[in-house]
């Protein structure tokens, strides 16, 4: 421990020996880490806004169909639970939140043009946690019950449709008999989402209201739960898969938008590559800092070995004054990203790429999220192959012939 | 001169382990930026092709507000001859007119609701890649023939096949009642899935008569040989149009605004990145270079007091400077070049990639694509950075006082 202190205090002193050399490196090491550390959180940021949209808009972590449903989303594979099945199933299972729906393609008809959408039949009272919009924020107002006969839209649908609040529209689908069951509504509410595909796409009536519409009985098509985390949700699905049989199929969220599911895995190894990349970009400078520290000191080191240090103390002394070069330079860039991604927490408005990023799947505010977890990856994957690529001019330093390096001009 | 120039390249290979180092840094970066760009560059064509040979083309004509709305009462009048004028102006059968309409599809067991081309089907095939993808069956015969094409998940979930009857229902331009029975004899297979199963094809006579459009459609989609050759044809088709009338000549951008910010946007994370690398490099210049200037102080002092001129001796160190750039440069284009080459030929994927690039329209496996601009933009910027590094380093030349510079240890 003694030997590891002076070893420390040399590595330190050398270290700042020649100052301008280490204040350069440290503004690499700075540069290259704080670069890692935004480029990974705004990627965090983003990925994690389109996931948390798009599980609002699927909705739920994990979700039960009918095993022909996701195929053939026909109201003729349906869930072969009733709703008073279902509630003795899941009702007490202590679920975050769950909710039995009907989903349904449907065509919506206006006096003056129609549109292809997806009819939901909701329980608004289960699905106020679920659902993306906050009903409070609905303009007229979200339906009320499981029975109401009124319909809520998108605005930018009522816009196309050329209809608004309390006018009527007739909802066209087909029944299990493939009978065309249709039937007018009220427009009640209008609400609003990031994008406006999603505000086309969506109608919600009432669940009771749309099974006595489609003729179904007392029977859904998908049922939904939430759990506490988009990144863990094997409890959920395993508390689900054991209280169904096989007439039913449990999907996470992941398996359901597999475009989200893979995309999520890519930039995982995306955040990976460019914090290697970066590394490799900045071990060239400081390798050679290493190699001119230790060529700058042959003769020095020819010394030591002369007096009889151990040539592992050589070793170790240039090992850590590359440690402690680096670990200064990680405090550098992780302190310089942290005041970077704070004043930016409220988000970076890139709507003038909004568009763009709505093809992404992403919306168009960016809220960088600066997680410690990348933060730990980034300093753990600088530190060791700091030391890896440290090892090979260190090893030669302490393979010096004393006598020769002495005598070294 | 060439005193100089020698002088330059000893003193570069005095330290020969430093300066591959140095140079080692920009051939790295150097490397991916030439590979990275070519990628990128490479992928941009084809999302731009791929994106725009489905259904938008290069140019459309439409009616003002129905890019943003698609009224179904947007109609452009008269399409058909003026789809025949804008092929006469441009000698180009690439031109084609459409009208477009949502409708409630029933088959026997199923109904759905879908989005109905009408298309001519004699020059449809040249503006879009759908009528080449039919795998079963045949494309639709005549202008007015009772046919329709339709998606295969589209068939699936309806339970049909060629040969099979659809019957339409919807609504009409002046909001009326609309239906109309047709044969499906063709099925296509686009590979997404959102086309397969929302879209279908018709003749366009028979849809003009379907939906009450009298003579009109809602879009002429125009396709150029190349990019380039837009505006151009642009400013042609304006001129064939009806003087009294309002419509409007839109291009690709103006149709799918998403598409160009999409690569805006992935560019600008790119040269983010790029940016950090060429950031990087420069450092380690800078570094490289103001330890070979600080070890030579004495040297300099001499031939300073010798009456060699500070400026000359800054003129040497940008001379090392620009060789060893131009080493890193050379070095790093033949490089990135075969890598580049390489992946051109064999191809580049990666695990989960087809997922995302179908989201962008784009094939599983990627090609580079060489070219004068992605090979030299990055180098030539790391270069000028290597330079601009180098600056400070010759400055402090100037401010060295002889004297003082011999005495240095």
């Amino acid at each position: 421990m003694h030997l590891f202190g002076v070893l420390f205090q040399l590595a330190w002193r050398n270290l700042w020996r020649n100052h301008r050399r280490t204040i350069i490196m440290l503004g690499a090491i700075g540069v290259g880490v704080w670069a890692m550390i935004f480029m990974t959180a705004l990627t965090r940021g983003m990925v994690d806004q389109m996931v948390t949209d798009s599980i609002g808009i699927l909705p739920g972590h994990v979700q039960i169909h009918n095993p022909d449903y996701l195929d053939d989303p026909s109201i003729s594979n349906r869930i072969s639970y009733t709703d008073t099945e279902l509630r003795q199933k899941f009702e007490s299972a202590g679920f975050e939140s769950w909710a039995s729906r009907v989903r349904v393609p449907a065509i919506v008809t206006s006096e003056r043009d129609s549109r292809g959408v997806t009819l939901l039949g909701v329980d608004p009272v289960a699905e106020k946690d679920i659902s993306f919009f906050d009903y409070a924020e609905v303009e007229g107002r979200f339906l009320s019950d499981s029975g109401d006969k009124g319909i809520v839209i998108g605005g930018k649908l009522a816009d196309k449709l050329e209809t608004g609040l309390g006018k009527r529209i007739v909802i066209m689908s087909q029944d299990p008999d493939n009978d065309i069951a249709d039937r007018g509504f009220r427009i009640v509410g209008l609400y609003s989402a990031n994008t406006s595909a999603v505000e086309e796409a969506y109608a919600y009536i009432g669940k009771s209201t749309a099974q006595a519409m489609l003729g179904i009985g007392d029977t859904s098509t998908e049922v939904v739960f939430l759990g506490t985390e988009y990144r863990n949700v094997e409890p959920v699905y395993e508390a689900v898969a054991e209280r169904v049989d096989e007439r039913v199929s449990v999907q996470r969220w992941y398996e359901i938008d597999t475009y989200l599911g893979t995309m999520l895995g890519v930039m995982d190894g995306f955040v990976l590559v460019w914090v290697i990349v970066i590394f490799l970009a900045l071990s060239f400078g400081l390798v050679n800092t290493l190699v001119m520290a230790v060529f700058e000191r042959v003769r020095e080191i020819g010394l030591m070995l002369a007096l009889g240090m151990k040539p592992g103390s050589i070793l170790g002394q240039i090992i850590i004054e590359s440690m402690l070069l680096l670990t200064l330079g990680l405090a550098t860039g992780n302190l310089l990203a942290w005041a970077t991604i704070m004043p930016l927490r409220d988000g970076i408005d890139i709507s003038i790429v909004g568009e763009g990023m709505e093809m992404w799947g992403a919306s168009s505010m960016l809220y960088p999220k600066l997680y410690l977890g990348d933060m730990v990856l980034a300093s753990v994957v600088v530190l060791l192959l700091g030391f890896l690529a440290s090892l090979s001019p260190a090893w030669r330093a302490s393979r010096y012939e004393p006598v020769e390096a002495i005598t070294k001009a | 001169m060439s005193i100089v120039l020698r002088l330059a390249w000893r003193n570069l290979w005095r330290q020969p382990r430093r300066t591959w180092l140095t140079t080692g840094a920009m051939v790295f970066s150097n490397l991916l930026l030439v590979f990275m760009m070519s990628l990128q560059f490479g992928m941009y064509g084809l999302m731009i092709d791929n994106t725009l040979q489905v259904f938008t083309g290069h140019l459309q004509v439409q009616a003002p507000g129905y890019k943003d709305d698609q009224k179904m009462r947007q109609t452009v009048a008269d399409v058909l001859p003026l789809a025949d004028a804008i092929r006469a102006e441009l000698g180009s059968d690439r031109v084609a007119a459409r009208g477009w309409a949502f409708a409630l599809a029933s088959s026997e067991e199923r109904s759905f609701g879908i989005g109905i081309y009408g298309v001519e089907t004699v020059f449809e095939p040249q503006v879009s890649n759908i009528p080449g993808l039919v795998s079963d069956g045949r494309y639709l015969a005549s202008n007015d023939a009772a046919e329709i094409v339709i998606g295969k998940v589209l068939a699936r979930n309806l339970r049909v096949a060629v040969g099979d009857e659809l019957t339409l229902l919807g609504s009409g331009v002046d909001g009326s009642f609309a239906a109309a029975v047709v044969n499906v004899v063709g099925i296509f297979d686009s590979g997404v899935k959102d086309i397969d199963r929302n879209i279908a094809e018709m003749p366009i006579a028979t849809f003009q008569e379907t939906f009450f459009l009298d003579g009109a459609g809602h879009q002429i989609a125009i396709v150029a040989d190349n990019l380039d050759a837009v505006p151009e044809i642009q400013s042609r088709v304006r001129s064939v149009l009806p003087s009294d009338g309002d419509l409007l000549v839109l291009d690709w951008n103006e149709l799918q605004p998403g598409l160009k910010q999409a690569i805006q946007a992935d560019m600008g994370s790119n040269f983010f990145m790029y940016f950090v690398l060429v950031v990087l490099v420069a450092f380690s210049v800078l570094n490289t270079q103001l330890m070979s200037v600080l070890e030579r102080t004495r040297e300099f002092g001499i031939v300073m007091a010798l009456g060699l001129k500070p400026g000359r001796l800054g003129r040497l160190v940008i001379l090392e400077t620009a060789m060893m750039g131009l080493m890193g440069t050379g070095l790093g284009i033949v490089a990135g070049g075969l890598l580049t080459l390489w992946f051109t030929g064999n191809g580049l994927s990666l695990p989960g990639m087809d997922e995302m690039a179908a989201q962008f329209n784009l094939p599983a496996r990627m090609y580079p694509e060489v070219s004068a601009l992605s090979l030299l933009a990055g180098p030539l910027v790391v270069f000028l950075f290597t330079m601009l590094a180098a600056v400070y380093p010759a400055l402090r030349l100037r401010w060295q006082n002889p004297v003082e510079a011999m005495r240095a240890a």
